[in-house]
């Protein structure tokens, strides 16, 4: 994104990452999670799941800003995303 | 939430068994029955979402559905619902309304099943004010017997009843519900899905008869005999072709066959409902 000039508050502004998590079995390929997600994190697979359709998967993980918009658009309730740091402390108790 | 992850894979996404929304579906029913690109799966989804935001705790709420693509939905939400026969949701909800007032009833239905077969439930619900959120999916088709011609059906739409296109001047649901005296109406596509799940709160937390169409793709059906494309088409075509009118005059708010579709809130107005007209009649004053 480009500013014109920077933002007084930009060191306090934490853009949200997220963690995208996929239920394979359920999706059947509709594709509105690849072609709405407004950072393009996913892409249609070359793999197919148990059902014959091919499901989406992540190509740029980093640039999921955990809006939800797959989640709420996915008919099938098949994918959802987590904000990352919920995800790395639950890691780290299940490690410990 | 438990989530059992089998596989953190490289790329980045978690391979999951559960969904957040699991908590409030039947997740053992899973995946469901709707075809691959249908729109029902989306309004589901945004009635969840809707139903956690609206503060309403799941054991104060009953969702009430007929038959149909649609009419599946109570089998698949984990709330207290019932399947009833074809077009006779309206009433049964009706009277779990009056039987229970501190339940909130929802009334999750297609567009044959709530406007064609139950159509003179849906009249005299609305006609009565009664408190009741019903939500009507419309993807133009009797989708589950085969892509019959709906009541509402756009003009010169194809449909396995009508192989030349549609002849018969369709409904126009809202203008319908407005005439009949409903207290909130709204219409969104499945593509609003943040609007839609606002329009839902608000319907659930409105004291009458509430009234939302949901417009979405059927595409097994009527995209396909109408040459459509995949539901993601018409999904794109809503995309360009939506245009967001609230308080719009439900005279003008019809629906062509691939025509502009105006979409937003049109109606929210306050006014006593059927029990509370009923019980002021019966407890007050009596005289």
């Amino acid at each position: 994104m480009k500013l014109w000039r920077t933002p007084l508050d930009a060191d306090k502004v934490r853009v949200p990452h997220g963690v995208v998590s996929i239920i394979i079995e359920r999706c059947k390929g509709c594709s509105f999670c690849v072609e709405y997600c407004p950072r393009d994190v996913l892409i249609i697979s070359k793999k197919f799941n148990k059902k014959g359709y091919h499901y989406p998967e992540v190509i740029s993980a980093g640039l999921c800003v955990d809006c939800n918009l797959c989640e709420d658009i996915c008919p099938e309730f098949a994918i959802y995303s987590d904000p990352e740091e919920q995800h790395s402390t639950a890691q780290t108790k299940e490690n410990a | 939430m438990s989530t059992a992850v089998t596989n953190t894979a490289p790329t980045g996404e978690r391979q999951v068994q559960h969904h957040p929304k699991d908590t409030l579906l039947r997740d053992d029913r899973l995946p469901h029955i709707w075809c691959p690109t249908c729109g029902i799966g989306t309004a589901v989804s945004c009635f969840v979402e809707a139903l956690r935001e609206s503060g309403i705790p799941e054991e104060k709420c009953v969702v009430v559905s007929g038959i149909g693509c649609t009419g599946r939905v109570a089998g698949y939400l984990n709330l207290d619902s019932f399947h009833t026969t074809h077009g006779r949701a309206i009433p049964f909800a009706t009277g779990v309304a009056l039987a229970n007032p501190d339940l909130h009833v929802v009334v999750f239905s297609g567009d044959g099943d709530l406007v064609a077969i139950g159509g003179n439930h849906l009249i005299n619900a609305a006609r009565r004010n009664m408190n009741l959120t019903v939500i009507c999916v419309n993807n133009f088709i009797y989708g589950m017997t085969g892509g019959q011609c709906a009541s509402t059906t756009p003009e010169t739409a194809r449909t396995s009843t009508s192989p030349r296109g549609n002849t018969e001047y369709p409904f126009n649901v809202p203008y319908l519900m407005e005439a009949c005296g409903a207290s909130y109406i709204a219409r969104w596509t499945v593509l609003h899905i943040r609007r839609l799940k606002k329009a839902m709160t608000e319907a659930l937390n409105k004291n009458g008869f509430a009234f939302v169409e949901v417009i979405a793709p059927c595409s097994t059906l009527y995209s396909r005999r109408n040459k459509l494309g995949t539901g993601y088409d018409l999904m794109k075509f809503y995309h360009d072709n939506a245009e967001i009118r609230h308080g719009a005059n439900t005279k003008d708010v019809g629906i062509g066959f691939q025509t502009k579709i105006i979409v937003g809130k049109f109606v929210d107005i306050t006014k006593p409902t059927f029990l509370e007209k009923y019980q002021g009649k019966t407890t007050g004053g009596g005289k």
